[in-house]
């Protein structure tokens, strides 16, 4: 997802016997729905987990923008145009949500930002891709945004309090987000037979990236038990990505494009589709960071952070002189 | 120089005549940025008539681990309650 992979620390499942008494105290509040707030006793496995999962959230918000952005000053029309960087801003906003929750767990907007400049904490793989055509636009609303809201709908419930709230406010704003992207497609798919190419072009493109969203299977995972158990992960991979194929195969029938799955079947004994797993070599690799855009990604977000820092320098030295010539005139 | 900007937070009145309301927090050099960032990060759609935007080193709040004293006293007062006097039907709206 917008968090693959996440490590839980510590050392896996502990049963009731096996835990402390403020453990057992935690997770009974957990059980019960209760929320954890910031100044909760928590386990230290919990607040390290949650700052990586939070974090890679957040740090996927901020670099998705990057492939949007790359359509902005080339969107077909000026409505197109204001739609996509209303969305794009958004995104911005989601990212600043998540660093915020992020941060009443004890680690500094800056510490997060060095960590993904310096690759040691990680963003979406989705992101490592190239937008190549306008359509693109309409695949990465529609899939990507579909895969995230599919994830983030469930995390509204999670049981740390900031996380949650950050999630409500996130999934509010989504589902424009998926919506301006079918509507791109629609456009496509209905257009003239070129147009129509470039939509199934981003479908065939995008579609097993999206399915990447989720993660591999982790059925097996002692860290997404631990996590399941601290509900801060509230589906499986596969419980996710199987909702998501069906939710999307009529939608793409609906255009009249084919999604690029040979062995896309109806399974009426499961009551859900059959499909290709996406290449999981192919995802660990774009992982590690040799996917088509790892490195531009990168060097962008390199580029602006260095690029800003005398601007973060000089409005902070400002400020502080403006504060001492008040407090030299009171 | 390594300088973080300081994080303040934000609380907004929305449309309907009701008290600000804790949204989140945001980073910025000074009070008047942050009212501006809080304009860009939490009002995109029109949430709110009012900011207000406070330090968060100044905010002191209880602590967790006082609930039970802080709390518990209020709790055996059950007479600060209308539903604790039995008032007769008869009686009419009261
Ligand atoms: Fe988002
Ligand atoms: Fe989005
Ligand atoms: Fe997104």
């Amino acid at each position: 997802m917008y968090a693959q992979m996440v490590k839980s620390t510590g050392t896996g499942l502990k049963s009731a016997d096996e835990m402390s008494a403020e453990e057992r105290a935690f997770q009974a509040r957990i059980d019960a729905g209760e929320k954890i707030e910031p100044k909760d006793w928590m386990p230290e496995g919990y607040r390290k987990t949650l700052i990586r999962q939070i974090g890679q959230h957040a740090h996927s918000e901020i670099v998705g923008q990057l492939p949007e952005g790359n359509w902005i000053t080339r969107a077909p029309t000026l409505e197109r145009k204001a739609i996509l960087l209303a969305k794009v801003q958004d995104e911005a906003g989601h990212g600043l949500y998540l660093y915020c929750a992020a941060e009443t767990l004890g680690v500094s907007r800056d510490e997060m930002t060095e960590m993904l400049l310096d690759g040691r904490m990680k963003y979406s793989s989705i992101f490592n891709y190239p937008t190549l055509t306008w359509a693109d636009m309409g695949a990465v609303g529609w899939l990507v945004d579909g895969a995230a809201i599919m994830n983030q709908v469930p995390l509204q419930r999670t049981s740390f309090g900031p996380y949650s709230r950050a999630m409500i406010r996130v999934c509010k704003e989504e589902s424009f987000h998926q919506r301006q992207g079918f509507d791109i497609m629609m456009k496509m798919a209905q257009g003239t037979p070129q147009q129509k190419a470039m939509a199934q072009d981003a479908l065939n493109r995008f579609w097993y990236p999206a399915l990447m969203m989720f993660g591999p299977s982790d059925k097996d995972s002692v860290h997404s038990a631990q996590s399941m158990a601290w509900k801060i992960k509230m589906n499986t991979n596969d419980e996710l990505r199987q909702k998501f194929v069906d939710q999307t195969v009529p939608q793409a029938e609906y255009l009249g494009l084919t999604v690029p799955d040979e062995n896309l079947t109806w399974n009426e004994e499961k009551g859900g589709y059959d499909f290709s797993e996406p290449d999981w070599e192919e995802f660990f690799e774009v992982i590690k960071g040799n996917g088509p855009c790892n490195t531009d990604r990168l060097a962008a977000r390199n580029k602006a952070w260095d690029d800003g820092a005398w601007v973060r320098e000089g409005m902070m030295a400002h400020a502080e002189k403006k504060r001492a010539r008040k407090m030299a005139a009171e | 120089m390594k300088t973080e900007w300081p994080l303040w937070e934000i609380f907004i009145r929305g449309q309907h005549g009701l008290s600000h309301r804790h949204v989140g927090s945001l980073h910025a050099p000074d009070a008047e940025m942050a009212i501006k960032n809080a304009r860009d990060v939490y009002t995109r759609r029109n949430e709110g008539v009012s900011i207000w935007v406070v330090e968060a080193a100044a905010i002191t709040a209880s602590s967790p681990s006082d609930k039970g004293p802080m709390y518990e006293p209020s709790e055996s007062k059950v007479y600060r309650h209308p539903s604790f006097y039995d008032i007769p039907d008869d009686v009419g709206a009261m």
